[in-house]
């Protein structure tokens, strides 16, 4: 971690990669609070597949760092177990393409028990899981699930696209009593960004975030779009002001941060790397349509992956990955 | 200390007790279920009781058990009260789950019952991590999970299994093999002929035991608990029993012949306590009568509070989904005109 520090809104700040923020954030709620635990495969000696967990076993002991069996049906459903009796278990599923494999717990339990108990039981468990392509691991490694579980009620679902949203994002959700996905896009690990070093800084989840303020148009993105959004605002920068928004929580959903933008701008552009059918997009832009329909200059546009599987090839990979380029594509298009 | 001690005459009456509790509980349940007093399905327990009560009086009241569809049984056995049980049947305001869960979603978290279960194999995760809690906290306790021979196919349960040998988690697997998976006989559903030889795949202790008599099945629980405890991890004991009833009542049944029910119906696990009983002095043939009729009036009592008892207000839908009070709920809640023809209590959208 750079030892370099800064003051941001006159709070003392340092720079670190999103790797490094969730690292940080588990480490200091492990040592907040002994009820919290981190198990998943290679999470421990290995220190995590993309490294996010490394030095934490050397810190906390096996107990509380605990390397699983390949068995996300059997790990995340003792996590839900543990959950219901006292413990705040960080589960990691080293891909959200596992997921599969552990839906049963996922849906029929973790996301139910409280309701189906009439509220008599709480399930403070955090999942972990990577999402995203662009490092040629082909389609069973590189997609991006999250609508499925913004989709299904009694799961909370946070992308963070900024090393302090994924720290503030992922505290909150480790002090959460409610069961939260935390998707983490693999290609964004390396980026760095201004970090609060207060060790009780934490985001509320539910609420978006104005990354660049901008008149003319509207960019809604989440996890690595958020980065490829600014740059295009960036670059177009002489010509159009643009607004980036890291949604940041995809349920709750700020409807009212998303909302007043539409109201300023007149144009929106939804950025997701989910397939665009059915998606986190279409949530986005009900949202919109709802509440702010009126104030619509041109129809909103959608960039996501568009309804492909994740191909190997890195010539394929890029031809379905969106980036930057759609995105000021999509600006050309609405101004 | 285990819940309840059938070594003494007063922990066996005690016992005995509560399989007529349940049996009872059942057998009401089943005749308010066909006269359309209860909503949903049920699935009932009689024939099993031994197997739940002997089970849970082996455990400590602090252990955990994890049970499955057929959970009536483990929720009395393990000393919930009938008649929250029989207002959640109901799905009164009054019931263990505010009315939300039904039959199959019965919990006690407070009371160590993590949940009936309405898919078949769900409960051993659960209880795996319960023991890790357990473990993790240093509590003197241990998670038990019941569940069937059907679910001994589900992948999920030898997850759970494995995890918890491979870490020597404070675990006990209790299969109830009632030799039916839904409507199919457990030999057509299973290579193995003994379910416990399972066990020999995770290198744990595997018994198959009589569960049709309440004391091997104490004996059982208690030495797998005493070994949960001592840190030498989970045991995976197969009970043999009978289900008398069908999977769900109103199941025709056509997989089974009436010779084997009733082979199984003279091995009752409650008639034949009982006898033992009698012939040990614990009790006289009236006290048996006696303490089952005051078993049939606390259900009936249970049944007549359930059919009473206040229907939740349709606006309690909304609670119990988050911990937190989430936007959407307030945004789309009361939307829907409401099944009795009345109007949409939000008209703002």
């Amino acid at each position: 971690m750079s030892t370099e520090t800064g003051t941001t809104h006159g709070k003392s700040t340092e720079t670190m990669t999103v790797r490094e923020a969730i690292r940080e954030a588990m480490r200091e709620e492990m040592q907040r609070d002994e009820d919290v635990f981190l198990m998943g495969e290679d999470v421990g000696l290995f220190g995590g597949v993309f490294d996010v967990s490394n030095g934490l076993l050397e810190d906390f002991g096996e107990e509380r760092v605990k390397d699983t069996p390949i068995s996300e049906a059997g790990f995340l459903g003792a996590g839900v177990g543990a959950a219901a009796t006292g413990s705040r278990p960080i589960v990691e599923i080293m891909f959200s393409d596992f997921m599969g494999v552990a839906m049963e717990q996922t849906m029929n339990q973790m996301a139910k028990m409280r309701y189906m108990f009439g509220g008599k039981t709480e399930m403070p468990i955090t999942v972990r899981t990577t999402e995203g392509g662009g490092m040629g691991a082909a389609s069973q490694h590189s997609g991006t699930v999250h609508t499925w579980f913004a989709h299904f009620p009694g799961i909370i679902a946070v992308a963070p696209g900024t090393p302090a949203a994924a720290k503030g994002l992922l505290k909150s959700a480790i002090r959460s009593d409610d069961p939260v996905f935390f998707f983490e896009n693999k290609m964004i690990y390396e980026q760095s960004g201004e970090v609060p070093t207060d060790p009780d800084f934490t985001l509320p989840i539910g609420e978006a975030n104005v990354e660049r303020e901008g008149d003319d148009v509207t960019v809604i993105a989440t996890q690595r779009l958020v980065g490829e959004s600014l740059q295009a605002a960036e670059e177009l920068d002489s010509e159009l002001s643009v607004e980036v928004i890291d949604l940041r929580s995809l349920y709750p959903l700020d409807t009212e941060t998303i909302v007043d933008s539409l109201e300023k701008t007149g144009r929106v552009i939804i950025a997701d790397e989910s397939p665009i059918s059915y998606g986190t997009h279409a949530e986005v832009m009900a949202r919109l349509m709802e509440n702010g329909f009126y104030s619509l200059d041109a129809p909103p546009e959608r960039i996501g992956v568009p309804d492909t599987h994740i191909p190997f090839s890195p010539s394929l990979e890029q031809e379905v990955l969106p980036s930057a380029a759609d995105v000021t594509a999509a600006i050309r298009r609405l101004t | 200390m285990v819940s309840i001690d059938i070594e003494t005459e007063d922990g066996q009456k005690e016992a005995l007790r509560r399989m007529m509790l349940i049996r009872s509980f059942d057998d009401t349940a089943g005749t308010l279920f066909a006269d359309g007093e209860i909503p949903g399905f049920v699935h009932l327990y009689i024939g099993e009781e031994g197997v739940g009560v002997g089970a849970c009086a082996a455990l400590e009241p602090d252990d955990y058990i994890t049970s499955t569809h057929r959970g009536h049984g483990h929720c009395i056995a393990k000393g919930l009260e009938p008649q929250s049980m029989m207002a959640e049947l109901y799905g009164k305001r009054d019931g263990y789950c505010n009315g939300k869960g039904g039959s199959m979603h019965i919990a006690d978290v407070d009371a160590g019952m993590l949940g009936a279960n309405g898919i078949v194999g769900a409960g051993p995760p659960l209880a795996t991590g319960a023991a890790l809690s357990a473990a993790q906290k240093d509590e003197d306790r241990v998670a038990l999970a019941f569940f069937g021979d059907g679910a001994v196919a589900q992948g999920q349960v030898h997850e759970a299994i494995n995890l918890a040998a491979t870490w020597d988690l404070p675990a006990i697997f209790l299969v109830e093999n009632n030799q039916f998976g839904e409507g199919t006989p457990v030999e057509k559903q299973h290579n193995l002929e003994n379910l416990s030889e399972t066990a020999e795949a995770y290198d744990i202790p595997g018994f198959t035991i009589d569960g049709m008599d309440i004391t091997a099945v104490y004996e059982a629980v208690q030495e797998a608990r005493e070994r949960a405890r001592n840190g030498d991890g989970p045991t995976f004991i197969e009970a043999d029993t009978y289900r008398f009833r069908g999977h769900f009542e109103g199941d025709q049944q056509p997989y089974r012949e009436d010779d084997d029910i009733q082979e199984w119906q003279s091995r009752c696990p409650i008639d034949s306590f009982a006898s033992r009983l009698v012939d040990a002095g614990v009790m006289t043939d009236d006290e048996v009568e006696s303490l089952r009729a005051e078993v049939d009036e606390e259900i009936a009592a249970a049944a007549e509070y359930a059919q009473n008892a206040d229907e939740p207000d349709p606006t309690e839908a909304y609670d119990d989904m988050y911990a937190v009070s989430v936007p959407e709920l307030t945004m789309f809640a009361g939307r829907s005109v409401r099944a009795d023809g009345g109007s949409p209590t939000n008209t703002d959208q």
